[in-house]
């Protein structure tokens, strides 16, 4: 099915946000009828090329090509009118208007005047919906609907403006079973319509059952392309990994200390359930899993910041009050949260009000703050994690990712804690800080504290970890000794496949 | 499969939303005839006239305020393009006594639309936060007001008589002010509902980034709900004088506070998306009924104020309880697939 003019295609794509490279030449041809798996670990440049075939970026170079004619999409409407369809990892539907006004908008069928033809519009979505074998009821409103039906509200748009190119990002990673089969069958159907497919998954066995061709993108560049029937799984996983486990991490103790932490039956409805582990001082322990498997929320529940719903937390022998972060501080510990900029830190507020945040009460005077302590406390901490700053007093905001993942750090770190809780301590980092940041945290592990941390790159976990927890779908379904993992043991327990299986999937 | 199981129970969910509607009718009605049964006055031809001229311009505004809540933005800036189109109607009748009264409400209506352009552009363009935009705006325009009329008053008796008719006059104990503003509720509910630029109002405070994806013209749309909003605040100026036929350069000051709390008493979400004119109306018919029946019964007037913040702390507290039962749903909805 290869020969013909693709019905969209990129030549030559590159894309770099900031100073970060995304995509780098990448060209990618979708023909009719053919059904094509895009693969690649985190931050691959996946969801960047999907963003460019849908008009929402344009390229800084290269060009799409639409029925071998040279085309740039200058926005999401463009796209649509030339048949591209996207179902986004996330849908993206209005909550408050109706499910047939969600499909047809801005396309609604009308009658006299102008006006909308609601019964009609309803009547067109009733038929899609029927061809599609979904009991929905057009005429509600989208809000409240499960992820499930709101991607079968998503496929019944592609469908209702005739998509002759599909792209589909990871669209079965919260569905079941039985709802993963039905839009199978729709997107089989498709392809006998001569519809062009994208397919983004994580599960590799279902791009080998569904696809007919795979691309595999590795740091924002195409590695390999080729009929997918040439290609067996662990091949295509050491394609995606596709790297040898750099030396930067610092030495493994291997002896630990007493147990620190201890969690038992943890359990939060519907997120989480069932979570036994011990933490001990001067271990580290990463929680491992594919991103919505529940990791961050283990942490936030351990915490208290999520009230959780079962289960008991010790510190130290001590039970830790569910829900109460204040608590939880007292007790020692400390989190240092996924998303510095939105949670861990106060981007306009200078240096030393941010290192000090968590430690007002003890820096307090009576009933002022303390200026001299306040800077003596950070500039102590900027010199143990060798932070690189012009002056206390600058906004945080000036600083480089890494060294505002110093200041988040050193906030967290002022509090004296024993037990480290920490999610995702390097994304977004450049290799330099993040291999400080690696040396930082073993050398605090070294002194007895007790860390958690949660990571979506492989190589950190194995890195770093002298044990490994892995979580799939709200549960730990595994352990393994740092020492005796590899990056396919990990994806595999987190992906529930024995052998080969793709990493976490983007953040969206 | 979860979907359909879900489908019924937000079934629910929609209809408590509808009985919003219904039930601020039920709390009118039961109000009406409370105080009508301690003063039969209440509900006598004078005193429906009185409440009808009283919530007209209000409900009015309502409209325009409505459409840009549901932008998911606010205009403050209302009731100080009302009180600048207030005054300009009465100094064009001081300068032409024979002008015609439709050519009026359209110079007030265009007049109201620029200045709505104004607040729109710093919306969209400018990206200031509409909160700052349009409190600027109040200030400015209301400024304005206070440099051009200078301390003047203008009086009814400068007014053309057919003019000032236009509230005291009317079909019934129904003056024509508010038929004027029950068609214009009318006219925009309808467009809102059955029109495509209407509908994307309500998916522009749904969810702005669908909106974009979807091929909306996000700025174009915003530009557009403030330029009515000016409009209908133009429009209700001129009715405005209308109604007080006295107008000097602090008229309608602190309404749109008002407005706003009719529209969410009338069940127009802060938060966008949701929400009818019909709704906002009712709102601001239900508090100036409180207001007058409080006249009626003799209750101090101080009374008044703390019985609207209450009205709108109740509104806001049902929503937010709807809006929790609605997240508590999709979260069951959603693990079970």
């Amino acid at each position: 099915m290869t020969d013909g003019t693709p019905i969209l295609a990129t030549v030559g794509v590159s894309k770099s946000f900031g100073g970060a490279v995304a995509l780098r030449d990448v060209s990618l041809a979708l023909h009719g009828g053919e059904a094509h798996a895009l693969l690649g670990e985190n931050g691959a440049g996946k969801s960047t090329l999907v963003r460019i075939l849908a008009g929402v970026i344009e390229p800084d170079s290269g060009h799409i090509l639409l029925n071998g004619r040279k085309q740039i999409f200058r926005n999401p409407a463009e796209a649509r009118d030339a048949g591209v369809a996207v179902i986004y990892q996330e849908p993206t539907l209005f909550p408050d208007l109706s499910i047939a006004e969600n499909v047809l908008i801005g396309r609604q069928p009308r009658r006299s005047w102008g006006r909308i033809d609601h019964r009609r519009s309803t009547a067109m979505v009733a038929a899609l919906f029927a061809g599609l074998g979904v009991a929905l009821d057009p005429a509600r409103l989208v809000r409240g609907l499960s992820i499930a039906g709101q991607q079968l509200v998503e496929i019944a748009k592609a469908l209702s403006y005739e998509a002759r190119v599909l792209i589909m990002d990871e669209p079965t990673a919260a569905l079941t079973g039985e709802e993963t089969a039905r839009l199978f069958a729709v997107v089989r159907r498709l392809l006998n319509q001569g519809v062009a497919i994208l397919f983004i998954t994580h599960r590799l066995e279902e791009a080998f059952a569904e696809c007919q061709r795979l691309t595999v993108l590795r740091d924002g560049a195409l590695v390999d392309s080729g009929p997918i029937a040439g290609y067996t799984p662990s091949q295509v996983v050491r394609l995606m990994v596709g790297r040898v486990l750099e030396t930067l991490y610092p030495p493994r103790r291997g002896e630990r200390g007493a147990p620190a932490l201890t969690v038992r039956g943890l359990s939060a409805a519907g997120v989480y359930a069932g979570i036994d582990f011990d933490l001990h001082q001067g271990e580290i322990v990463a929680l491992a899993g594919l991103v919505g498997a529940g990791r961050s929320e283990v942490l936030r529940g351990i915490f208290g910041i999520d009230q959780r719903e079962g289960g008991t937390v010790h510190a130290f022998g001590r039970e830790i009050p569910p829900g109460d972060p204040r608590a939880a501080m007292r007790m020692g510990l400390a989190l240092v949260p996924e998303d510095r900029r939105q949670q861990g830190l106060v981007l306009d507020l200078s240096i030393i009000r941010n290192a000090t945040l968590a430690v007002l009460r003890q820096l307090r005077r009576g009933p002022f703050s303390s200026p001299a302590k306040e800077r003596a406390i950070t500039a102590e901490w900027a010199s143990r994690l060798k932070l690189k700053f012009r002056r206390l007093s600058d906004a945080v905001a000036t600083l480089s990712g890494g060294n505002q993942q110093k200041v988040v750090l050193s906030k967290w770190l002022a509090t004296a804690p024993r037990i480290l809780l920490i999610d995702e301590p390097t994304r977004g980092i450049d290799v330099g800080a993040k291999a400080e940041l690696h040396h930082l945290i073993a050398g605090l592990a070294r002194q007895e504290l007790a860390v958690l941390m949660v990571s979506s790159e492989l190589p950190e976990v194995l890195g770093m970890a002298d044990r490994i927890l892995v979580m799939r779908e709200g549960r730990i379904v595994g352990e393994m000794g740092g020492a005796l993992a590899s990056e396919e043991s990990v994806m595999a327990l987190a992906t529930g496949q024995e052998g080969a299986l793709g990493p976490a999937r983007d953040p969206a | 499969m979860s979907a359909a199981v879900a489908a019924e129970r937000t079934g629910l969910f929609q209809a408590l939303a509808r009985v919003r509607e219904v039930g601020l009718f039920a709390v009118l009605a039961a109000l009406a005839l409370a105080t009508a049964a301690i003063n039969p006055r209440f509900l006598g031809a004078q005193g429906v006239k009185d409440i009808l001229e009283d919530v007209a311009v209000t409900a009015l505004l309502c409209v325009g305020e409505t459409i840009v809540l549901l932008m998911r933005q606010v205009d403050l800036s209302i009731s100080s393009i009302l009180g600048l189109t207030a005054y300009a109607t009465g100094a064009l009748f001081i300068a032409h006594p024979a002008m015609p009264i439709p050519l009026v409400m359209a110079i007030g209506a265009v007049g109201g639309a620029a200045l709505g352009a104004l607040n729109g552009g710093l919306v969209a363009w400018g990206g200031v936060p509409s909160l700052v935009a349009t409190l600027g705006t109040l200030y400015v325009f209301r400024g304005a007001d206070f440099a051009w009329v200078k301390g003047a008053q203008i009086n009814a008796t400068s007014l053309p008589g057919h003019f000032l008719g236009l509230a005291t006059a009317g079909v019934g104990p129904v003056p024509f002010l508010a038929l004027i503003v029950v068609g214009l509720i009318a006219l925009s509910g309808y467009a809102l509902r059955h029109y495509p630029a209407g509908r994307e109002y309500f998916a522009l405070g749904s969810n702005e980034e669908a909106a974009r994806l979807a091929g909306i013209d996000v700025r174009r749309r915003l530009l557009l709900g403030f330029i009515c909003c000016g409009a209908i605040a133009g429009f209700a100026g001129v009715l405005f004088t209308a109604r007080f036929g006295t107008v000097d350069a602090t008229a309608g000051t602190g309404l749109e506070l008002h407005v706003i709390a009719a529209c969410v008493v009338g069940g127009v979400a802060i938060t966008g998306g949701v929400g009818s004119v019909e709704g906002a109306a009712i709102g601001a018919l239900l508090l100036a009924t409180i207001s007058n029946a409080l006249v009626s019964l003799r209750v101090p007037a101080f009374w008044e104020q703390t019985i609207e913040g209450a009205m709108l702390l109740a509104a806001i507290s049902l929503d937010l309880v709807i809006a929790r039962h609605t997240l508590a749903l999709m979260r069951s909805g959603r693990r079970h697939g």
